[in-house]
């Protein structure tokens, strides 16, 4: 038994067994063509709800185009949408790779955001130097997202709660808590109308990249998804969790440390999501306020599914979706359509997506394995 | 930065030119016009505060030289930049109005220092003369039309408890729950007013579980502030209880039990925006008016409304229509005891310190935290 | 009308009223989600089916005039979602929760998309069964104005308890449940006995979203939903996959909604957002204290993918 389970999740680790580069372009070119075919296929169920509709589906991927991606303008637009979801996907896709489904992360986002918030008004006026603050308050950011989704983990390893529930009822907590703070002990009186934290001194805020409206975060975020990919393909915790996700008892078997692994990796996937709070207050809103329950967890979810669960994919499909996002305002002033209309678009993605995964290892020309049987 | 002619004139040129590049506006390209954009948070036909400001907007598209675009549901964060830029860019727009309190700081402030050629009118924000030139804002004194609220809830009560559902407890709304104590308080003092938070601008089954928590009170009189009263307005009314309305007219929910309501009268103000835009002139920074500015008005009374209330109701509202008017004058305590309005004070509707309210009157049952 | 002043004892009475207001969508969506688990499959999409139903059974029954009507068609709209989802997770390597996950987005989506035109119009709503005229008192008459659904729902429970240990068709289910393989042994499809629960259970959960926009709180608007699908999911992993422990859950889970604003207006006013999170709170201590590695697995269908 445990062989044969070593072997699957020998397997799932992507171990080769031969070193033919045909094989290998091959394999690679599997993940490359299936998405972009799903991503296609769902394009074209939309482009049918839509002449259903009675709307037209050119007019609507040219807006979509001019509006995400024509223009210096619109692809910064679509860039400053990107930054967010970089990290919110991340905080989906590394417990994935463990075989967890935790959508949470918005309430990471909004607890970090809080946390970063909070230490910046503490700090501000003690003359601490930009850079030591926007650290600080990273680190802040980055904690208490990772104690709010490393505790989903390990609701999951040592409790077994469902990771899904358990993740979503404690973004609705940390939405309550985040808005209790914000009107109550955090809430700067000169906010009259809306509530917020106190603004932060212009020394802690972060600004856009030279040259462009897009704010840091995006670098951060860009980076970030560097550094995950390489934690999971490359290092040997990600080796071992890239086990323990593709069959857990096996891994158990193997004397793998999987409750440390995925308590922790659980926490990096809350400290990305924690740290994507704290850069919607220090580049975008300047404090901590409801604002920053904006649903780029959620979206973060379709982004990595949409990726795969792999950090580098995250980065162009993180783009796409921005720039879907971005051209929403378009379609729906033109077109006359409900903001809705991009929420069904990436449903159907999405479903598409998931159901490519069906075809995974059918197709001979991605398989070599299946090729020796020509003969 | 005063507005000339001149600025305008290119206004126009670059609208008309990107608008025949675009072959977005239809008809010739001669016939420039101005465009003006609407941003709302929330949907257009939620029977209260994004309805107003739509019904307001719509008024407009009938005006020669003038072309509207709108977008719903556009959130106070960075969407709400990118979608002021992307009008600014693609459509020519040259007067915004983002009409959602959360969209003033930072983003309208950040969008107004970046095209300083456009201008920027926000609904309700705290604009000041450090505040750049080509933004602005505007508000009604809607607190007033709660007073009349007040009175003509005071008459109709028979348990002498009022309710009102609250969304946050901000200075507007605040001044809302006070005023329309006060003005039923005109009619009996002993009447209360029960307030309920419900955290959050729009939550139906919060809204309808507000409501019925303030009708098992003992309340019988009901209005509130959230985004949308039409929960609060039909679930009210279905436990039997009256109803005031606020942002629009919500009479044709429950038109046995509707009293009278409290709305906006943007149509008005923007008006007053578009012509002075498309006149050239320059448009006023801060603007703020009440009753007898128009930028506010009454519902219809409704047919339960009982003949001395109506005439209360009227007299009042005259007395009102000669402007300045002060609901919250002194000696006024809050419902912890201290005072808060010394005697001999008065604050009439235009009075900026209203804007900072933190406190509620005595009589209203509930705390700011 | 004169409403007595009932102080404290509105605390109480909201509780009730709430817990039979706000359990009713819970407890369609929970009884729905345990068919559909029962037969090992999870179906984490309710909660965009839900609102898909609102918005159906409302805009059905604002063009028809007959809120019956609107939830016979938000059932059958639901049953398609579920339809969908089992068909598309029966293909080999495809996540059922994520498929869930997707549904939920697309669902949601595409109710606010269709549910555009229908958020001023007034539907006609459900009746309810005014089970309080004994009392004088107006707060008690509207705490026990019993909503038909309500009524139903308690029914249904129990018929469903009673089935799955007793019909055949209760036994089909648990045994695709609990083993593929045996099921195949019986001559029994496991595919197909998924896919009928999965559109059995979704068109339960759209009756429950229907209930909302039609009764409580009686409007269609896209914020009408804060989490209900969801937690209703939840609850049936707390009460065991057993129909009348869903119901308890559900009940207690509606209690615990009121509590809020019922807290609100007898004066205890400090820190309300903490109040509102109780029900969300309450769920996560009843997961925590109810599971542990051991026993999760004891009672769950042997075939559920969060269980392997």
């Amino acid at each position: 038994m445990s062989e044969a389970a070593s072997e699957t999740a020998f397997e799932a680790v992507g171990g080769r067994r031969g070193g033919n580069p045909r094989a290998w372009i091959a394999r690679r070119a599997e993940g490359i063509v299936l998405p972009l075919a799903a991503l296609f296929a769902g394009m074209v169920a939309f482009s049918i709800f839509l002449l259903v509709i009675g709307k037209s589906p050119p007019e609507l991927f040219d807006l979509m185009w001019r509006g995400g991606f024509s223009s210096w303008f619109s692809i910064q637009n679509t860039l400053s949408r990107t930054a967010p979801l970089l990290l919110a996907g991340l905080c989906v896709a590394l417990p994935a790779r463990l075989g967890l489904a935790v959508i949470g992360g918005e309430g990471a986002i909004v607890l970090g955001g809080v946390a970063a918030a909070a230490i910046g008004g503490v700090l501000g006026g003690s003359g601490l130097p930009g850079p030591l603050g926007i650290g600080i308050m990273a680190l802040a950011g980055m904690a208490v997202g990772a104690l709010w989704i490393g505790s989903v983990g390990a609701l999951r390893h040592y409790r077994a709660v469902n990771e899904t529930i358990s993740g979503l009822l404690l973004a609705y907590i940390a939405i309550a808590i985040m808005n209790h703070l914000v009107e109550g002990p955090l809430r700067d009186p000169a906010s009259l109308n809306k509530p917020s934290t106190r603004p932060l001194e212009a020394a802690y805020r972060i600004g856009s990249i030279p040259g462009t409206d897009v704010q840091w975060g995006l670098a951060v975020g860009v980076v970030a998804c560097i550094l995950c990919w390489v934690l999971i393909e490359k290092s040997s915790w990600g080796f071992a969790a890239r086990i323990a996700g593709g069959n857990m008892r096996a891994a158990q078997i193997q004397g793998l440390p999987v409750g440390p692994l995925i308590v922790g990796f659980c926490a990096i996937a809350g400290a990305c999501a924690g740290l994507g709070g704290m850069l919607e207050v220090a580049a975008v809103h300047g404090a901590a306020n409801a604002s920053l329950a904006a649903g780029y967890g959620y979206t973060g979810i379709l982004v990595a599914f949409l990726a795969r669960q792999n950090p580098l994919a995250i980065i162009p499909v993180a783009i796409l979706l921005g720039g879907i996002d971005a051209s929403g305002g378009l379609i729906q002033r033109r077109m006359h359509l409900p903001d809705a209309t991009v929420l069904v678009l990436q449903g159907m993605i999405f479903i598409a997506i998931l159901f490519s995964d069906t075809f995974y290892g059918r197709f001979k020309a991605f398989n070599p394995e299946l090729w020796t049987e020509k003969a | 930065m005063i507005q000339r002619p001149a600025i305008n004139r290119r206004q126009f040129l670059k609208t008309s030119t990107a608008a025949a590049a675009l072959g977005v506006l239809g008809g010739s390209a001669a016939a420039a016009t101005a465009t003006l954009g609407f941003i709302y948070v929330g949907p257009k036909d939620d029977y209260g505060y994004n309805q107003a400001h739509a019904e307001g907007a719509a008024a407009l598209k009938g005006m020669a030289g003038i072309t509207v675009v709108e977008e719903e549901k556009v959130a106070e964060t960075v969407d709400v930049l990118k979608t002021m830029e992307s009008m600014i860019n693609i459509e020519g727009a040259g007067l915004l109005f983002p009409t959602s309190f959360g969209y003033f700081d930072p983003f309208v402030l950040q969008a107004s220092t970046k095209y300083p050629k456009v201008q920027f009118r926000h609904c309700g924000g705290p604009w000041t003369d450090k505040n750049p030139k080509n933004a602005g804002s505007y508000f009604g004194y809607i607190g007033t039309c709660q007073y009349l609220n007040g009175i003509v809830a005071g008459h109709m009560t028979k348990s002498k408890k009022l309710g009102f559902v609250a969304a946050k407890p901000i200075p507007q709304v605040l001044l809302n729950i006070n005023s329309f104590l006060l003005g039923a308080r005109a009619v009996d003092p002993a009447v209360t007013c029960q307030v309920i938070f419900t955290g959050e601008w729009s939550l139906a089954v919060k809204e309808a579980e507000a409501t019925n928590a303030l009708l098992d009170q003992g309340a019988d009189v009901v209005t509130c502030h959230v985004d949308s009263p039409k929960v609060v307005v039909q679930t009210a009314a279905g436990r039997g209880s009256y109803v005031c309305g606020y942002h629009t007219n919500q009479a044709p929910l429950a038109p046995e039990k509707y009293l009278t309501g409290a709305e906006w009268n943007w149509a008005n103000v923007y008006k007053m925006y578009a012509t002075k835009f498309v006149g050239g002139e320059t448009l006023p920074n801060f603007t703020r008016g009440g009753l007898a500015d128009a930028f506010v008005k009454m519902s219809p009374l409704g047919k339960a409304v009982s003949e001395p209330a109506r005439k209360q109701f009227e007299a009042k509202m005259k007395e009102m229509m000669k402007g300045n008017y002060a609901v919250i004058k002194g000696p006024l305590k809050d419902n912890k005891g201290s005072e808060v309005v010394a005697g001999g004070t008065a604050y009439v509707e235009t009075a900026i310190e209203l804007e900072s309210m933190n406190y509620l009157v005595e009589g209203v049952i509930g705390a700011t935290s | 009308m004169a409403g007595s002043d009932i102080g404290l004892w509105g605390v109480p009475l909201a509780i009730l009223g709430g817990a039979i207001r706000v359990s009713t969508p819970f407890i369609y969506v929970s009884l729905g989600e345990t068919i559909t688990e029962r037969s090992g499959r999870i179906n984490l999409g309710l909660e965009g089916i839900l609102v898909f139903g609102a918005m159906t059974a409302y805009a059905v029954a604002y063009m028809t005039s007959s809120p019956w009507l609107g939830l016979l068609a938000a059932s059958g709209a639901g049953a398609c979602f579920g339809l969908f989802h089992g068909w598309i997770c029966k293909f080999p390597k495809v996540n059922d929760i994520a498929i869930g996950i997707a549904m939920m987005l697309f669902g949601t989506g595409f109710a606010f998309f269709l549910g555009k035109p229908f958020i001023q119009p007034l539907a006609p709503h459900l009746p309810a069964l005014p089970f309080g005229f004994w009392s004088d008192i107006p707060q008690v008459r509207a705490a026990l104005d019993v909503n038909v659904l309500f009524l139903i729902g308690v029914g249904l429970a129990v018929v469903l308890w009673w089935a799955f240990r007793n019909t055949r068709i209760g036994l089909i289910i648990r045994v695709v449940g609990d083993s593929a393989d045996a099921a195949r042994a019986m001559g029994v499809d496991p595919d197909r006995v998924r896919l009928l629960s999965t559109a059995a259970g979704s068109a339960l959960a759209a009756i429950g979203g229907g209930y909302l926009s039609l009764y409580y709180p009686g409007s269609w608007n896209e914020g009408i939903s804060s989490g209900q699908g969801l937690m209703a999911v939840a609850l049936v992993i707390f009460s065991r996959w057993n129909p009348l422990g869903c119901l308890a859950a559900a009940i207690l889970f509606g209690g615990a909604g009121a509590l809020g604003p019922a807290l609100q207006s007898v004066g205890l006013t400090h820190g309300y957002y903490l109040f509102y999170a109780a029900p969300y709170v309450l769920t996560l201590a009843i997961m925590i204290a109810s599971s542990s590695p051991g026993r999760t697995l004891a009672g769950a269908p042997g075939e559920l993918s969060i269980t392997k």
